[in-house]
């Protein structure tokens, strides 16, 4: 490591040759406030915009202060961090941020969790010199995210995530100066956008400028209605990030205390999404095979590779930007569709009840479920097969609304049947979870040989795009991963002009897999706690007895019982979709 | 001039001189010109601002060199029946260089401006006929890239657009970074109010900054060359293409410039009129159709620019200087001017004086130079008070600079700068508040709103500029005033932010008494903000008539036949017509 000899409020340091004076104060133990930086480090993201000028310091001579966020270190930099001119211009820069910002802390959705909020009380602000005209801006509410840009900072983090992590493009900067905002194009709703509602705008906003629809209320008043029976559905994700809410490390399983809750606060059944999960990979992992062997045998009309398609986000981002390529993914519903579409009909069935009088609530840590679930294929006459979503947020907010003291609470177990689960079902969560889980099933159908080692480490980790072959016994399979839509965009480039060589690739919209999704946990920029919950889903995938998803029980009964057997026609019509082109979304008439 | 005609008329095409009924002047003279079946030997050239706006709009003769100034439609008959046909100069039109307001062409001095008004701007062959393109000849035959670079660095040239910085220098990095395609950006993207350097050299000359761009694209080792002009500018754009097509034509662009294997072409790309992109890092986003918003510096664009690659970007006027360097020589350039600010400048000048317009001028000239021997002194005999420099990123230079002699240096140690050139003169009855709160307004407009303290600290100060505008002011204001200025000053990511607050800054520092009297004595020593003034009725002269009663827009007077009348306060809009109105000199301002 090449160093350089810098001051800093005329201490000496040694540093990094290269850094920034913010990451050069951070590894000598010197705190530089910032608003609008963003560091994902795992993720290999950095948003350093220098908008915010919070983490503004003085450099001997220079004329004016500098972003440490995004200035380099120099040899012999002077650097001053705690000058009166330095504190007096973070002060008024807040005072000014704050000046257009409503003040409506006590009754806002980031009450507590807001990165504007404890900037101002870290600085001490207790009057703003600089009151003036506000900015105001129409509330835009779409079926998973809101928006409220009265309280945006202009910090940009949304347009780092939704441009160029997700290369989604729905959000950009418009207007001019006092009046400019975050918006879609030509100020158009949400909804009207390209957006797919993955949420990495919300996951990142420091204010309540970006947040999810709350659902709460909705479920509060099923639970109330006597004649409703209310299911619930946890995903795999949640389990392993919902702790953190109510100061549990990161990565601490809850799935026992969540259940716990659950049933306290009065759902009348708690059941599994992993459960849908192995569900899914039955029917994706028999359409793999089905494909697989076709094109083996010759067909050249088959679709390969096969893309996963459980992740809502990712299935809007290709129907608006891929339509072309609507016939490649899996038509395989998500695992929360599987699990309603059963729900309101085998197990409503078992229940004696109609569909009407059974209310399905998902906890997801995902926004585009809250859209997934709107979707009108996914309705029979016009009665949704999931009801409503909460995000593990949404969740925290109810558990400590109806006073459940959750640390203390004694694990409770899923009911039965929809709350047995293989692992396979739990690494859902991750990024190349879903892929391990059909590769463990599809490997014992293709080869009709028992798999003895489960854990595939070659398709796991972090890293943005992965790739490999595993052998089916004499087959090479080749797999692809990615996460980010960024990341899916390569692929699905490479496979648009003919040069990708997989065979089946897993997507997940979402950084880090569902374990990074919109409705998590606010990581507020420490990704390290992404890797957490990572690690214990593949924890949790250890500890269950039943690895594969052929080998869940109540898996076997439901297709003895209901389904006859994957890629059934009864399997076609409950648990398979179609897909649509939403190209027209983003077409620009020219003149 | 061009040859095929018999005589050219140049019709002066500055701001003032377009305004009014007279605006479509060189259509009524073309329209006229047929009438008499003259358009094939006359030719009408709209030409630039010749500093005499007082007396426009200002017609040349050429190759005559009559001058004909405040022509009228009615005036045409007579030019073309006596001068164009009868070769009889119309005297009664003829611009008065005795009497007529004080112009002092020896003043000035054209490097720049040198062919503008004197070549017809749509034709190549006048160009060439006043040397034209032979810098680039000599450059691709006679230098190497880097010695024409140091000729450029030897000649001390600074940048034209506002900051300064040493050209030669500019283009010795540029030409040391190394990349498969290099760009020249010509920025003209002008922006302050009231400026329009750029457009008239472009209008006028714009062969001038082809040929310089060609030259810097050799230096540096580009092929190719942008020219961001705003879409506003339709006249200079017309020429441009006009002169694009004209060198393509002849060789001057293209592969294998003058027999060598220099190849050079020239793009152009429209702003839509952002100020801010006049910022090199937001002028070059907006070229790759992203939001025109600035970058933080480093990385410069002489490493990293339009489309990632090493991008030298200068200023109309800057390259406008290029061709005249190359061809005199970089001593004679640096012969002219200051120690450290070499060659001339031009200025726009406006506001209270009597010649406004265009003038070029040596570094080290005076104030008192400009505003009058050049200006001809203030409009109506009112005292100077001030002059605006560089715009809204400037300051104001005040009486005790008048004998400063003006260079980059002293502008900025005297709390103003160049800027691109505007100069905006003031006399005893503007109010620096009100100007100050002028400049805010315009750059609220323009701020692109990416970094806090320019998106909401300019708005704040231009809300507590119009407090005190208002009446509303306190002393404490002035103080939270002064801080925000220095921080936003302090703190903005571009140079439109890092400035903005000099107009505040400067009055205050040369106005102060100003700004408390607007707070602590409640009046505008001016008396041009209107919150302050009150408009009353004279018992002693007001004989009743009742005129100015009937007069008032808002129903404010009240009063009977032969009996005071009284203005309402609350309701007086102080629009100042009673004043105007009452022939006893009855209404008083306090």
């Amino acid at each position: 490591m090449d160093t350089i000899s810098i001051t800093i409020d005329n201490k000496n340091f040694q540093v990094e040759k290269g850094t920034t004076i913010l990451d050069a104060a951070k590894s000598v133990g010197i705190t530089i406030p910032t608003l609008c930086y963003m560091h994902l480090h795992d993720l290999n993201t950095t948003h350093n915009p220098a908008g915010c000028r919070i983490c503004a310091v003085e450099v001997v001579g220079r004329k004016n202060l500098v972003p440490a966020c995004a200035t380099e270190c120099l040899p012999g930099m002077e650097i001053k961090n705690q000058t009166i001119r330095v504190l007096n211009s973070r002060k008024t820069v807040l005072e000014l941020i704050l000046s257009d910002h409503p003040t409506d802390c006590l009754i806002c959705a980031k009450n507590g969790d807001c990165d504007l909020q404890s900037m101002a009380q870290k600085m001490g602000i207790r009057e703003i010199h600089y009151k003036g005209e506000q900015s105001h801006y129409i509330k835009d509410s779409s079926p998973a995210i809101k928006r409220d840009m009265d309280k945006c900072i202009g910090c940009r983090r949304c347009l780092t995530m939704c441009n160029e992590v997700q290369t989604v493009g729905a959000l950009s900067a418009i207007n001019r100066g006092f009046m400019s905002v975050i918006a879609p194009a030509f100020q158009m709703n949400l909804e009207d956008s390209v957006c797919t509602y993955c949420g990495q705008c919300v996951a990142v906003c420091p204010t309540a400028a970006l947040t999810e629809v709350d659902h709460t209320s909705l479920v509060i008043r099923a639970l109330a209605d006597s004649t409703k029976t209310v299911i619930v559905q946890t995903a795999p994700a949640v389990r392993v990030a919902l702790g953190e809410e109510f100061g549990l490390e990161p990565g601490t399983i809850v799935t026992g205390k969540m259940t716990a809750a659950l049933k306290d606060m009065g759902f009348d059944y708690v059941f599994d999404t992993d459960f849908a999960a192995d569900l899914t990979i039955m029917e994706e992992s028999a359409e793999l095979l089905d494909r697989l062997t076709r094109y083996i045998n010759g067909d050249t009309t088959v679709k390969l590779p096969l893309l996963t398609s459980c992740c809502p986000a990712w299935v809007n981002f290709f129907e608006h930007q891929f339509p072309d390529m609507k016939d490649i993914p899996s038509t395989a519903r998500s695992p929360q569709q599987m699990f309603g579409a059963i729900a309101k009909t085998y197990f409503a069935d078992k229940l004696g009840i109609k569909r009407e009088n059974m209310v399905v609530v998902s906890i997801m840590p995902c926004l585009a479920k809250k859209y997934e679930c709107s979707r009108e294929e996914f309705k029979t006459n016009g009665n949704p097969d999931v009801d409503f979503v909460l995000t593990t947020r949404e969740l925290a907010r109810l558990i400590k609304q109806a006073s459940i003291d959750f640390d203390s609470l004694s694990p409770a177990e899923f009911d039965h049947p929809m709350g047995e689960s293989s692992g396979a079902g739990v690494i859902f969560g991750t990024t190349g979870g879903v892929i391990e889980a059909a590769v463990r099933t599809a490997y014992e159908t293709f080869t009709k040989q028992k798999l003895d080692k489960v854990d595939f480490k070659q398709l796991r980790g972090m890293d943005w795009i992965r790739e490999s072959t595993i052998d089916f016994n004499g087959t090479p399979i080749k797999i692809g991963i990615a996460h980010g839509l960024g990341n899916a965009r390569k692929l699905l480039q490479e496979i648009r002009e003919g040069k990708s060589h997989y065979h089946a690739i897993e997507i997940m919209a979402c950084p880090g897999g569902c374990i990074g999704g919109g409705g998590q946990p606010l990581h507020h920029g420490d990704t390290s706690i992404l890797l957490a919950r990572q690690k214990a889903l593949y924890a949790e995938d250890k500890m269950k007895v039943i690895r594969k998803s052929h080998e869940n029980p109540s898996i076997q009964k439901l297709y003895s019982e209901f389904l006859d057997k994957p890629l059934s026609e009864k399997s076609h019509h409950l648990l398979h979709t179609h897909y649509f082109d939403k190209s027209n979304h983003i077409e620009i008439t020219k003149d | 001039m061009s040859n095929r005609y018999r005589k050219n008329l140049l019709v002066c095409n500055g701001n003032s001189c377009q305004q009014g009924s007279d605006s479509d002047l060189v259509a009524f003279i073309n329209f006229k010109l047929k009438e008499y079946h003259l358009e094939n030997e006359i030719k009408v050239v709209q030409s630039v601002c010749s500093n005499k706006c007082s007396v426009g709009p200002n017609i040349i003769v050429y190759p005559d060199d009559v001058e004909y100034s405040k022509v009228t439609k009615a005036d045409i008959d007579d030019i073309i029946i006596e001068h164009l046909l009868n070769d009889r100069i119309v005297e009664r039109l003829v611009f008065d260089t005795e009497n007529g307001i004080g112009v002092a062409p020896k003043k000035q001095y054209r490097i720049a401006l040198r062919n503008c008004g004197f070549i017809d701007p749509e034709e190549i062959k006048d160009y060439i006929e006043k040397d034209g393109y032979d810098a680039l000849a000599k450059c691709l035959t006679e230098y190497s890239p880097d010695e024409a670079t140091q000729e450029i660095i030897k000649s001390g040239l600074r940048g034209r657009g506002g900051g300064g910085f040493p050209t030669g220098l500019k283009w010795d990095i540029t030409s040391k970074s190394v990349a498969d395609q290099k760009y020249v950006v010509c920025n003209a993207d002008e922006g302050d109010p009231g400026a329009f350097m750029d457009r008239s050299l472009l209008e006028g000359d714009p062969h001038s900054v082809l040929e310089a761009m060609a030259i810097c694209g050799y230096c540096i080792g580009a092929t190719k060359g942008i020219i961001y002009i705003r879409a506003e500018y339709p006249l200079a754009i017309k020429r441009l293409k006009i002169a694009l097509g004209q060198a393509r034509e002849y060789g001057l662009l293209g592969k294998n410039i003058f027999g060598t294997d220099f190849e050079f072409t020239i793009d152009i790309k429209y702003g839509a009129g952002a100020f801010v992109c006049g910022e090199e890092t937001a002028l070059i986003h907006s070229m790759e159709g992203l939001r025109g918003e600035p970058t933080l510096k480093p990385p410069f664009p002489s490493v990293s620019g339009y489309l990632k690659k090493p991008t030298n970007v200068n200023n109309v006027e800057t390259f406008a200087n290029i061709p005249a360097i190359i061809n005199k020589g970089a001593d004679w350039y640096a012969s002219i001017g200051t120690e450290k600010s070499k060659g001339t400048k031009v200025f726009a000048l406006a506001g209270k004086i009597n010649n406004v317009g265009l003038i070029e001028v040596p570094m080290g000239i005076t104030l008192r130079e400009i505003i009058y021997d050049i200006g001809g002194g203030i409009l109506d005999g009112k005292k100077f008070k001030a002059v605006q420099t560089g715009g809204p990123s400037g300051g104001c230079l005040t009486e005790k600079h008048l004998d400063l002699p003006l260079d980059f240096d002293s502008l900025t140690a005297a709390g103003s700068m160049m800027g691109s050139g505007g100069m905006i003169v003031m006399d005893e009855d503007d109010c620096m508040v009100s100007m100050a709160r002028f400049y805010l307004e315009f750059i609220v407009e323009e701020s692109c709103g990416k970094c806090a303290p320019c998106r909401i600290g300019n708005k704040r100060l231009h809300e507590m500029l119009t407090k005190l505008c208002d009446g509303n002011g306190t002393l404490e204001d002035l103080d939270l005033l002064r801080n925000l200025s220095i921080v936003v000053k302090d703190t903005s990511l571009c140079g439109l932010g890092q400035t903005s607050p000099n107009p505040i800054l400067s009055t205050m520092t040369n106005f102060y008494d100003e700004y408390y009297a607007h707070v602590a004595e409640h009046r505008c020593p001016s008396g041009q903000c209107k919150s302050f003034m009150r408009y009353y009725i004279s018992e002693e002269n007001c004989i009743g008539c009742l005129v100015c009663l009937r007069k008032c827009p808002v129903g404010a007077i009240s009063g009977e036949k032969k009996k005071l009348h009284v203005i309402n306060q609350e309701i007086c809009t102080k629009c100042g017509v009673c004043m105007e109105k009452c022939k006893f000199h009855a209404v008083y301002l306090n």
